[in-house]
């Protein structure tokens, strides 16, 4: 593999290298790291990450296809990665998000890449964060990452992203209620989709009035590009906002260390498996197994 | 071991998709990362899709018997993407005599009604194992 070719034809923007140097990082490749080095890293300074979450049917597909719609009127070359479950059991996965963004399947400036979890907890995948440098070098301007449908915990892209976006949907009450403690408190913005439908003015009483009479809040029918425009300014004027001020490297810090954490994570999944196997044999109590274990690896 | 990517897709204007999505899930139990595209398909929209997604392997399904001139497209469509090494799999109510013609044609490999689950698993799998060979 020329990797000096795959890098000078990904910066061109060629479909099929960005493609497969996404494939290469997240089939840990050993030319992944020379590749992710060669990455020309102004363009992702330029770049703007926007995060998608939400619970599954809340409308994250349609509402990124909306948006994208958006920017490709404004000619704004973009990039999405949708994250959908792996098995646990099979490692198979059915990722079914490109469904509903078949609009811009013709369009080369639409970078689409469909992720699997492969093991990773979080609404994220381990290669997330180097899926979306490798398509900001391609050129992309706008980088959406649509994680996968979450419950209360999953709140990972608040970290990666510049913006995140909460998508919640009508029908989804006890929910909301669970999530308030949780990720409803780190996103950015909420956006209420589907707000067109019944209950959607219950769902707003469910966020209570802080929340509902907030402005970072937003109701939208994506399906109608209703309200889309006005989301898109909002998450743009947002990204200005944080590049005055030391926000968005601040941001930017926060979310390369999270990354390295997880890759760090990543590299000694493996090796810990076999510590904790070989460790299960001794029968001792999970905390002091785990105690044990630590002080093997750092050499106490 | 190599998680294997492929593509599942309906080209074309019949809207029967049990079948592609009947194959979809048997290949995710079998451990492969299935994309879906969904129902009517153009075959530029396909390649497209399978070299955005770095696919190893992309199968189509046909139900309307229009099969003999949707195929062979998305072979062209993705030879004009640059990407003739993905190997395409063909499934749906195709007559023995069209089997042949679209194996000549290029396809990799031509399913019908009745043909064992494995049968189709083992052939996305060996040919998903030479693409990523030839990578």
């Amino acid at each position: 593999m020329d990797i000096g070719l795959l890098l000078k034809q990904l910066h061109q923007g060629d479909p099929r290298s960005v493609a497969r140097a996404i494939s290469l990082v997240e089939d840990r490749s050993e030319v992944a790291a020379a590749l992710m080095m060669g990455l020309q890293q102004e363009r992702f300074d330029q770049a703007l990450v926007v995060g998608i979450t939400g619970p599954p049917g809340a409308g994250k597909s349609t509402l990124t296809n909306a948006l994208v719609r958006c920017l490709r009127e404004q000619e704004q070359r973009v990039g999405i990665i949708a994250i959908d479950p792996s098995s646990p059991l099979t490692h198979g996965a059915l990722l079914g998000d490109r469904i509903r963004m078949m609009d811009h399947a013709l369009d080369r400036d639409v970078v689409v890449r469909s992720m699997a979890t492969r093991g990773r907890l979080g609404g994220l995948c381990a290669a997330a964060g180097a899926a979306i440098r490798i398509m900001a070098a391609s050129g992309c301007r706008i980088l959406f990452i649509e994680t996968v449908g979450v419950g209360q915990s999953e709140m990972d892209v608040a970290f990666l992203a510049d913006v995140s976006v909460m998508v919640l949907a009508p029908g989804f009450g006890d929910d909301i209620q669970a999530m308030k403690a949780g990720i409803l408190e780190v996103v950015d913005l909420l956006v209420i989709n589907k707000a067109d439908q019944p209950g959607a003015k219950k769902l707003l009483l469910d966020l209570g009035t802080e929340t509902a009479n907030s402005d970072r809040l937003l109701q939208t029918v994506a399906s109608e590009q209703q309200g889309i425009a006005e989301l898109l300014t909002r998450i743009l004027s947002m990204e200005e906002v944080f590049r005055k001020d030391a926000q968005f490297m601040a941001r930017r810090k926060r979310s390369r260390s999270r990354e390295t954490l997880d890759r760090v994570m990543e590299l000694l999944r493996d090796r810990l498996r076999e510590l904790v196997r070989e460790e299960a044999d001794n029968q001792l109590e999970p905390g002091a197994a785990a105690a044990g274990i630590v002080a093997r690896i750092m050499g106490d | 071991m190599t998680q294997y990517r492929v593509l599942i897709a309906k080209p074309g204007l019949d809207g029967h998709d049990r079948g592609a999505k009947f194959i979809a899930r048997a290949l995710r139990d079998a451990g492969f990362e299935v994309i879906y595209t969904g129902i009517r398909r153009t075959p530029d929209e396909i390649a497209a899709s399978a070299v955005q997604e770095d696919v190893a392997a992309v199968g189509l399904s046909s139900m309307s018997g229009a099969h003999l001139r949707l195929f062979p497209a998305v072979l062209e469509s993705l030879a004009k993407a640059g990407a003739v090494d993905i190997p395409v799999l063909g499934g749906g109510i195709i007559p023995a005599e069209d089997e042949q013609l679209l194996l000549e044609q290029g396809i990799a490999a031509i399913f019908t009604p009745g043909t064992p689950v494995e049968v189709i698993i083992n052939a996305f799998t060996e040919l998903c194992q030479q693409q990523h060979l030839s990578r």
